[in-house]
């Protein structure tokens, strides 16, 4: 028996959800008294590899294959399920993010594998298997059980804490055979943003609503975010007029994010606009409405014009750094 | 071809959702049922091709699993544009119980694209259609922002950490849609509801299949404490307490 856990690579490296992750399935293995295996497919250095044993993977297996440079859904799947079988996977862990959405439901019906999904902290119970997911779009929490042999567990991004161990870990290559021809997602074009804190990693957002009240005036806020190393985001009307764009919107239909730090500037915070971030830590709000519902979700408020306050916070902030 | 949309029915967003006694469900009294926001943009995407004439797609299907009282949420869908509806007759058991489901109801017509949304707003599981591709053995782009035809062959934009990839996958296939694959769900006109009346639904039974999970109780987020003021007057002490009471900064 052995927990699985597939750590996605960006560039040949991994990023601090990658290392959330093995940190989760550590704990998990714990719980099950058991091993912790890490998966990475993709071409990754010896050196990046061995970082994942600093969260307690004791084995780490490489597949890497000219076939595998696209994601494509049905040919990760095999893989990921092909290694479950041989590790003797229970439980297999994954990101919940855009390519563990694509991989953990295939995954599921291969392995015949119950899923919890979005799952934000360890499971309750091992026997039955419980665990604890954001349910209504974060206006509830649901007890699932997973009833099936092995379990597949998506992880909500920023929801666990590293744990750091003494590195034990085993390198290994994994050999696996894949067919040209069974690859059947061809990439045309790439686009990628660069040099931008991605929302969805950072650990400080700032986020912008109506009550900006032009595109103009998203400068101080802006400046804000940089002086706080913080990314970008805005609420759905900003992002629909066009203001800023689509990328940036969080809430229910837009970006899920659970940033240490939210602060949201001119958002009066509609049900909608909440699911998308009451996973936060610390929601702060500037709002010139003092009844605006964003007040009860956050824990710092200021009732003003964000026109005269944000650059303020720029100015507190640079003191702060002299 | 043809598409094949996936609906969902949920509580209106804006519900405040109150747990039932005994924790084990919600409280359903008074809730308005809406399509799922992602399958109501994805079902408005998949009318824009069908009425596009260059891409060759001759109609629109909408599949559901739920019991007949969910009927008015796939009207509500005929209403807007789709030409007919596939109801499988049974209550959601789970999303691997709702996937088989509905791939058995695709098995017995032929789609060429099969939509789904990300997530419902409901469960938030993610996870229904991929499990509906990987149960009818064929491709599935997930997270896909656009889905547009060129020189006939549909190009699909997906995104990914940090950016998009434009890619092609061969019919049939899933895709799984988000925000941005059309900017405003389409809403039905006078004449929509009239003609809805009339539209086919087919009805099938279940097959018969073990869900693999169970939600076996509900709660309420921890209440968050109350929100403490800064003076508008001296912002910077909102900078202290987050450096200072909050340590996130």
């Amino acid at each position: 028996m052995s927990v699985l856990v597939y750590t996605e690579n960006w560039d040949g490296k991994f990023k601090k959800l990658s290392f959330e992750l093995v940190s989760y399935a550590s704990a998990v293995a714990k719980m099950l008294n058991t091993s912790v295996t890490a998966l990475s497919i993709g071409n990754v250095g010896d050196d990046e590899l061995k970082k994942l044993g600093n969260y307690g993977a004791q084995k780490i297996l490489s597949a890497h294959n000219d076939q595998l440079a696209v994601l494509d859904n049905q040919a990760y799947t095999s893989v990921i399920a092909e290694i479950a079988g041989k590790e003797n996977a229970s439980v297999v862990i994954i990101s919940n993010n855009n390519t563990g959405k694509a991989l953990a439901p295939r995954l599921s019906v291969r392995l015949k594998a119950g899923v919890g999904s979005g799952v934000s902290k360890l499971p309750l119970s091992t026997d039955p298997f419980t665990v604890y997911k954001r349910a209504y779009s974060g206006n509830a929490f649901a007890h699932v059980v997973i009833k099936s042999g092995i379990k597949i567990l998506t992880l909500a991004q920023n929801s666990f804490d590293l744990l750091e161990t003494p590195n034990n870990a085993v390198l290994e290559k994994a050999e696996v055979k894949v067919d040209a021809s069974f690859i059947k997602t061809k990439v045309k074009d790439v686009n990628k943003q660069t040099g931008k804190i991605l929302l969805t990693d950072a650990d400080i957002v700032v986020s912008g609503g109506r009550g900006m009240k032009s595109p103009d005036n998203w400068g101080p806020l802006v400046e804000l975010a940089d002086a706080l190393g913080a990314a970008t985001a805005c609420s759905r009307p900003v992002s629909d007029e066009g203001w800023r764009t689509h990328e940036e919107h969080t809430g229910q239909t837009g970006k899920i994010i659970a940033p240490n730090l939210y602060i949201a500037v001119g958002i009066s915070g509609a049900t909608q606009h909440l699911a998308g971030v009451s996973s936060s830590k610390y929601i702060v709000a500037i709002n010139t409405d003092k009844d605006a519902p964003i007040f009860e979700a956050a824990q710092y408020g200021i009732v003003g014009d964000a026109m005269k306050i944000l650059p303020q916070l720029v100015m507190a902030l640079k003191e702060i750094k002299k | 071809m043809k598409i094949l949309v996936c609906i969902s029915n949920v509580p209106d967003t804006t519900t405040k959702i109150k747990i039932a006694e005994g924790n084990a469900s919600i409280d359903t009294a008074g809730i308005q049922w809406v399509i799922n926001p992602w399958d109501e943009l994805s079902l408005t995407r998949a009318l824009e091709l069908r009425d596009d004439q260059s891409t060759g797609i001759k109609s629109v299907t909408v599949a559901h699993v739920g019991p007949a009282i969910s009927e008015p949420t796939i009207r509500k869908a005929l209403a807007i544009g789709a030409d007919d509806a596939i109801r499988v007759n049974a209550e959601s058991a789970d999303a691997y119980f709702v996937a088989e489901q509905l791939a058995e109801a695709i098995k017995k017509e032929q789609f060429d694209i099969i939509m789904c949304g990300i997530e419902s707003s409901d469960y938030n599981g993610s996870v229904v259609g991929g499990m509906v591709a990987e149960f009818l053995g064929i491709p599935s782009v997930s997270a896909a922002s656009a889905i547009n035809f060129e020189g006939g062959v549909p190009v699909i934009t997906r995104d990914i950490d940090g950016g998009k990839e434009i890619i092609n996958v061969p019919v049939p296939f899933v895709a799984i849609v988000q925000k941005g694959i059309a900017k405003e769900p389409r809403i039905a006109a006078m004449r929509g509801i009239m003609m809805a009346r009339t539209k086919p639904i087919k009805t099938l039974e279940p097959v018969a299949i073990e869900p693999l999970t169970q939600i076996v109780s509900f709660e309420k987020p921890a209440p968050r404490s109350a929100c403490k003021f800064v003076d508008a007057a001296n912002p910077g002490q909102l900078i202290d307490l987050l450096r200072n009471e909050a340590k996130v900064i």
